[in-house]
């Protein structure tokens, strides 16, 4: 079993939270869990709540789009990746499967837990929001250089 | 800029001696002089194609330069004389001149980590940079490989991607853009692999290859993982048509593309490299 302090070892590791600050990795290391997905299992579902998000420490997360007859990867997410960011917004929903490609091993932090934490002590909030805003702002970049269609048919 | 050929006007005959569909668009053309001898060239350069009756174009080498007795040219179809190149056969004969341009500084990159990131048909004028690297594996640190493209079925050299990747000094890693069914390789674009990448960036040569607008990003990530932009090089394509650097149609600024890359520095041509008049 993962011990509190081996959790926030490995928050400390993970390039997401590198660096930060001993107090706020304390009210992090309350919300968070060791949790492992086996291969093609899904980690979430779309509309699903979106009660939880996830450090990736080894494997990789497939995110996707079911349509009839059809699924659509748009994403991978690997080691040293975050995974999910609708638990931040309302209506907290997700917007895509999730799906692991191989055995992954993540660590979880509790939604509600850590809303709760963000708003009480809002160096926390600002620090975890410092964190995500440009992981949503270099997912959103790369969602339209994918747009773009670079390697489709010359026109 | 390297020796130019003895008659750089004068397309030489090449026999085709094999023909390779590598893609639903794209092909590889195996060629031999006809006049016997041997083909130098150099990483990075390009020739002038003669289709007889069509005209001629510009295509990269992507064959490997220590193998002088054929030359090798892979080619997308997107226009009337790469079509009709792509409609000759083995025995059929095409005009060859070249090569010309300049090379990727493979041996400027000894000791360093190398990293190589190509987009689509980019893989091909990087292939003989590759070559060349395996070649002299032990002269670098990392050999890294990133590669993108649009789906699984577009994937160029899958073969040779898998034997490089099958190797253990070398890195190799392969994202599409869009991915459907059984893949089980990584979905999104290739500047998410370079952000990730283990490199030493303070030791690191970069060779960058593919769509202008991927390699923009692309130079932008490796910039931000802190590699000098002397360090980086691109391979541009304009409207080669002399190769000399006499006609003016691939003028880029104070450069004509033809004779002065189509790899270039970085550094040297940041200013230019967003100027969408140009």
């Amino acid at each position: 079993m993962v011990q509190i302090e081996d959790l926030g070892r490995i928050i400390d590791e993970h390039p997401f939270f590198q660096g930060i600050d001993g107090k706020l990795r304390g009210l992090l290391v309350g919300c968070a869990a060791n949790e492992r997905v086996d291969a093609g299992q899904y980690l979430f579902r779309q509309g699903g709540h979106a009660d939880k998000f996830y450090l990736i420490r080894a494997g990789s997360i497939s995110l996707e789009i079911h349509a009839p007859g059809r699924t659509i990867m748009v994403d991978t997410l690997t080691e040293g990746e975050v995974v999910g960011w609708s638990w931040l917004v309302e209506p907290y929903r997700w917007t895509f499967d999730a799906r692991a490609q191989e055995l992954t091993r993540l660590v979880s932090f509790d939604a509600k837990c850590l809303r709760g934490k963000m708003e009480a002590d809002a160096e926390l909030g600002y620090e975890v929001l410092r964190r995500f805003v440009p992981v949503m702002g270099h997912r959103l970049a790369a969602t339209r250089l994918q747009l773009v269609d670079l390697y489709g048919p010359a026109e | 800029m390297t020796a130019l050929p003895a008659e750089p006007m004068l397309p030489s005959p090449f026999r085709i001696v094999k023909v390779v569909r590598e893609l639903a668009d794209t092909f590889t053309l195996v060629l031999q002089p006809e006049a016997g001898g041997a083909f130098a060239f150099r990483s990075g350069q390009f020739n002038m194609l003669y289709a007889f009756g069509a005209g001629e174009v510009p295509i990269s080498i992507s064959g490997d330069p220590a193998d002088d007795g054929q030359l090798v040219h892979t080619i997308r179809s997107v226009g009337p004389v790469t079509q009709a190149l792509g409609a000759l056969k083995v025995g059929d004969v095409v005009g060859v001149r070249g090569p010309f341009g300049t090379p990727w500084p493979v041996e400027e990159a000894f000791g360093d980590d190398l990293v190589i990131i190509a987009g689509g048909v980019g893989l091909a004028p990087l292939r003989p940079a590759i070559y060349q690297a395996l070649a002299n594996r032990q002269k670098f640190g990392k050999l890294i490989i990133m590669y993108g493209a649009r789906t699984p079925q577009d994937i160029l050299f899958r073969k040779e991607l898998e034997k490089w990747r099958s190797r253990f000094d070398v890195n190799v890693h392969v994202t599409v853009d869009r991915a459907t069914g059984q893949w089980a390789g990584r979905v999104g674009v290739v500047t998410n692999v370079v952000a990730r990448a283990g490199f030493d960036p303070l030791h690191t040569t970069a060779l960058v290859c593919g769509p202008e607008v991927m390699m923009r990003y692309a130079v932008d990530m490796v910039e931000k993982r802190g590699v000098p932009t002397d360090k980086v090089h691109v391979s541009m394509e304009r409207n080669m048509k002399c190769g000399l650097g006499l006609c003016g149609h691939c003028q880029w600024g104070p450069h004509f593309v033809c004779r002065d890359g189509p790899v270039f520095r970085f550094s040297e041509i940041a200013e230019l490299f967003p100027v969408r008049e140009l």
